[in-house]
This record gives C-alpha cells, structure tokens and sequence, in this order.
C-alpha cells in the first residue's frame, strides 16, 4: 500500500540509490588521525638515526603508508566505486612509469659523470 | 518494441522529473551517477595534480643525487620542529575535514560549520608557520633570485648579527654554489604547496558562508566531499615534502 502513497524524502533517496553511498563512521577517522600522528613522530625519530642507505627508504616507506591510509580512509577510496579505484591506480602507475622513464634515461647517460 | 520502449523510458523519466531533489542535474538520470560522475571528474582533476607536482619531485630527486652533498648542508638548515609541527597541523586539518564531511552527509549544520572552520584556522596555522621559516631564509640570505648570498654559506661570520643567532659553519665554494638549486627547488615545491594551501583556504571561507545558510546539510554533500578530496591530496603533498625536504638527510 505504502506504495501508492506520497513518497517521503527518505523513499526518494532511496529511490535514487542513496544508501549506497558508504558514510564512513566518526571512530575510522579517529583511528586513522592517531594512526597518523604516531606515524609522524615515528619518521621524525627514525631521521635522527644513523642508518645510511635506510633513511630515505625508511622516510618514504613511513610517507606511502601515510599517504596510502590518507587515500584509502580519508578520500573514501576503500569504499568508492571500481571506476575511482581504477583512476587513483591509473594515475599512480602513469606517475611512476614517468619517474621510471625519467630515470631510466638519466642512468644510461650520465649518472656519476657530473 | 523500440516504441514501446521509448514511452516506458518518457514515463519514468517523467515520473522521476516530479520527484527528484533540486540539485538533480537533468543530463544525469539519479542522483547517485551525479555523485559518481562528478567524484570520478575530481579524480581526474587530482591526477593532473599528481603529474604536476610529480615533475617537481622527479627534479628534486634527480638534482639531489647529482648534487647529493649540497643537498645534505642545505637541508640541514631547515628546522625539523617547524616542520613536524606544521605536519601536524595539516594531518589534524585534515581529520577535521574528514570530519566536516561526515557531518555534512548526516546533516548535522553546526557540526559541518565548526569542523570547516577549525579546518580554516589550520590551514592558517600552517601558513604562519611557513611564514617563520621563510622569514628566517629571508633573514639569513637564503633566497635564490630575490636574497641569495653565497658568501653567507662560505663565510658565514660576515654577518655577525644572524652569525650570533645560528652559528653555522663555513662551507667550501663548490658545495655551497650548488644549495642554490637546493633553496630553488625548496622554494618552488613548498611555495606552490602554500599556493594549494592559500587557494583551499579561499574556498574554505566560501564553503562557511554557504554551510551557514544550510547549504550542504540537505542532502547535497559533492561540494564538501570534492573540497575534502583536495584538501586531503594537499596534505599528502606536505606528506612526501616533509620527508623529503626535511629528513631524509637530517642523521648526517
């Protein structure tokens, strides 16, 4: 019967596929800032330390894990669509195939010769 | 078959035309392919993004390893306690913005007003801070192409005043020639990171306004969930930038 009746607000969204947007909760964003600033600290305390060739691949490895939780949680990538998912892999595989060609042509040159 | 089709096609269309919600574009047929299709456009956008400050990190990284030594004195004059500082500043504006969008897809107003606002007053925070560092470049002679003195790496007692407040030591000619492009790129990555910051910024006050008056706590989120998706890739440009301005050179 329910039907027939004037469509509440609530109908109408749902009509319209609402509930599938994925509202992330309060506690994941919390998580994730805490994640975040532990984080931070433990990359500041690990560039003080003497670890020769580690530093920077440290430094960068702690970056990506912050960048990748920034992405997954804040930027809703983890709960988006295949189509955005796919575009944020297009980009970051199109970014490193550039840096890699970049490289690529710098170490077959002249790299040490400077 | 192709008319009947049709009809059923001009019937509902009809029947969703009485029904759906004002900020329903006509070109799309609900509002959920809106929301899609203008997230997947603000991915786009954010891509270029990537491929632009993508170049400025593919010179640092390259520039850094021809002039490696260079780069390791240059970037010990940068002050670890202000960068940390401002990296937390910008992680905690960005949970606030996390935050205002999920008060905006509850519709809670005062919440979504609140959390753009302590989101404004972050990013604020983070720009004074960037002015200090500055300032202190700019104090020091550290500026390529506007206040760049070499003397004041190889020699720095020649200005007893900053001398007497930093104490740095003298380096020889052909290492400090090369943290000029150092103090280049610096320049350039941080201050077009800033220029992001000032432009967000900007829209923040916009998007206060608007919230104000109930804009974004009826339904319609893409504005402030689009807003968070750029103030977020902001923040994971500081993100690589801290690690790579700041430490990764800090242990020597």
């Amino acid at each position: 019967m329910s039907e027939h009746n004037e469509p509440t607000q609530t109908d109408i969204a749902q009509a319209h596929g609402e509930h599938a947007h994925h509202i992330v909760s309060p506690k994941i964003y919390v998580v994730i800032l805490l994640a975040l600033l532990v984080a931070t600290a433990a990359t500041v305390w690990a560039s003080f330390l003497e670890l020769g060739i580690w530093n920077p691949v440290i430094a960068l490895a702690i970056a990506c894990t912050k960048a990748t939780l920034v992405v997954l949680f804040f930027m809703h990538v983890k709960y988006s669509t295949k189509l955005t998912m796919l575009t944020v892999l297009a980009g970051i595989f199109m970014f490193l195939t550039l840096i890699g060609m970049t490289l690529a042509d710098y170490i077959s040159r002249a790299w040490g010769q400077w | 078959m192709p008319d009947s089709s049709t009809v059923e096609h001009g019937a509902s269309v009809a029947a969703e035309h009485e029904e759906h919600p004002a900020y329903l574009r006509h070109h799309f047929e609900s509002t959920e392919q809106q929301a899609d299709a203008t997230n997947f456009a603000m991915w786009l956008f954010l891509l270029t993004e990537i491929m632009f400050f993508g170049g400025l990190f593919t010179a640092y990284l390259i520039y850094r390893n021809w002039y490696y030594p260079a780069f390791v004195a240059a970037s010990h004059q940068l002050d670890v306690f202000w960068g940390t500082l401002n990296t937390l500043v910008l992680i905690c504006s960005s949970f606030t913005m996390a935050m205002g969008v999920w008060c905006s897809e509850t519709r809670r107003k005062k919440g979504l007003v609140l959390c753009l606002a302590l989101t404004f007053i972050l990013g604020l925070c983070f720009l004074g801070i960037k002015t200090i560092e500055y300032s202190e470049k700019i104090e020091k002679h550290h500026v390529p192409g506007f206040h760049y003195s070499l003397q004041s790496f190889t020699d720095p007692q020649s200005d007893p005043k900053v001398f007497n407040e930093y104490h740095d030591k003298p380096l020889p000619v052909d290492l400090a020639v090369h943290t000029e492009v150092y103090f280049s790129l610096y320049f350039l990555m941080t201050g077009m990171h800033a220029l992001h910051m000032i432009i967000g910024i900007g829209i923040l006050a916009f998007m206060i306004f608007r919230a104000r008056a109930g804009a974004y706590t009826s339904g319609h989120v893409t504005f402030v969930e689009n807003f968070g998706l750029y103030w977020h890739f902001v923040d994971i440009i500081w993100i690589y930038l801290f690690a790579l301005l700041y430490l990764i050179s800090r242990h020597q």
